[in-house]
């Protein structure tokens, strides 16, 4: 009992160290990871906006990067963190209005952003692949 | 602040391996976290064995078996073990919930695993020091606050104003939901947190209090409301159903109601 006033040294209990991830909490996770890369995102098309305006050998080296391989895989992740953010950014304009709230809603609403990010994702790349 | 990792005094080691109860045969293994006051380490998590079939089926059954009869120094705080106290609120399985209405066979994996609310100041054991969590409470003004005349008996209330109280009213304020939210974890200095805040909507919806406006201006703050951001562990935790993001979310709702 002699060091049981003593709360100084009491340890903080383990957080994320032991939490289970739960399929909201991830959302939420991403939700704030895509975000921060959009900014990324916003760059790449600064990149190629200021290549387009500096004239044909710029653009056309522009166009190389986002062509190539890398590039490629690049912007197609560009894209996934564009559409999974919009996704994550309308479910929580329905929170907003105090639908959607409920656990299973939640749950449900948590999953429906992964498919239909990464669905709209891939469809838009096979659009833009067919209009070539 | 966001802290990733633990502080130093607080990472967790390797426990002690208590011995199995002899001649049992439905053995169940509880990894439990341990931390004295007293001995000046660091927090570890011990192994202990439970004979199930000696038993009760709640984690709270298992808690008090390793107590009696294999380490009488385990420290965790139980009551009513009915659900109603709040007491033995703990994060088990990765999720908080309450020992007593949690049974070990709804925890899916082969081991038990045990530790204290999260991201709180350990007493010992699994005991929490809620300190911060009752003031939050008290700051919100937790009782019915009116300006006019006492009636002569009592407020009366219509049946449809008493429902607005259902799924509010039954918070036991056992503090799983504000602990398993990182917000809280994070902010907990300045945001008031799931629970607190389901208890502050309980008083702003009833039709009796007559201190709306003042409660919903002491929560009008970047950090004391506005630091959910609908991660929704809350609700996805809370042992009794309820549903704190929601009332978060009525509450936001009205700061906007009253100013249009």
């Amino acid at each position: 009992m002699a060091n049981a006033s003593n709360k100084a040294n009491r340890p903080l209990s383990p957080h994320l160290q032991v939490y289970k991830l739960i399929i909201t909490m991830m959302m939420s996770i991403i939700h704030r990871i895509t975000g921060a890369g959009l900014y990324f995102g916003t760059v790449l098309m600064v990149f190629w906006l200021a290549c387009a305006a500096a004239g044909p050998e710029w653009y056309a080296f522009a166009n190389e990067v986002f062509g190539s391989l890398l590039g490629r895989l690049v912007l197609f992740g560009f894209t996934w963190a564009l559409v999974h953010h919009m996704f994550g950014g309308l479910r929580h304009f329905i929170w907003d209005f105090g639908y959607g709230l409920a656990k299973e809603t939640s749950t449900f609403m948590a999953r429906a952003t992964v498919v239909a990010s990464v669905s709209v994702t891939v469809i838009l790349w096979i659009i833009g692949y067919m209009v070539r | 602040m966001v802290q990733l990792t633990l502080p130093k005094n607080s990472r967790m080691g390797k426990g002690k391996v208590w011995p199995k109860p002899e001649g049992a045969t439905n053995l169940r293994e509880y990894r439990i976290y341990r931390w004295s006051p007293d001995d000046g380490r660091n927090p570890r998590v011990d192994t202990y064995y439970v004979d199930q079939d000696d038993c009760g089926p709640m984690v709270l059954d298992a808690l008090i078996y390793i107590k009696n009869s294999v380490d009488p120094t385990l420290t965790f705080r139980r009551s009513c073990r009915e659900g109603i106290c709040g007491s033995c609120a703990m994060n088990i399985d990765g999720t908080n919930t309450l020992a007593c209405t949690k049974g070990s066979d709804e925890v899916s994996g082969e081991i038990v695993k045990i530790y204290p609310l999260p991201h709180m100041p350990v007493v010992k054991d699994l005991v929490p020091d809620l300190t911060r969590f009752y003031t939050q409470h008290r700051s919100i003004e937790p009782y019915l606050k009116t300006s006019t005349p006492a009636p002569e008996k009592e407020w009366l209330q219509s049946r449809e104003d008493r429902e607005k109280l259902d799924g509010l009213y039954e918070c036991i304020l056992c503090a799983c939901c504000s602990t398993s939210c990182p917000s809280y974890w994070w902010n907990g200095d300045r945001y008031l947190g799931p629970a607190i805040l389901l208890q502050a909507y309980r008083w702003l919806i009833d039709s009796r209090d007559e201190a709306t406006g003042e409660r919903l201006d002491n929560l009008e703050d970047p950090f004391r409301l506005y630091r959910c951001h609908t991660i929704m562990n809350c609700t996805q935790t809370c042992p009794k159903g309820l549903n704190p993001a929601k009332a978060i979310a009525e509450i936001k709702k009205m700061m906007i109601e009253r100013r249009v």
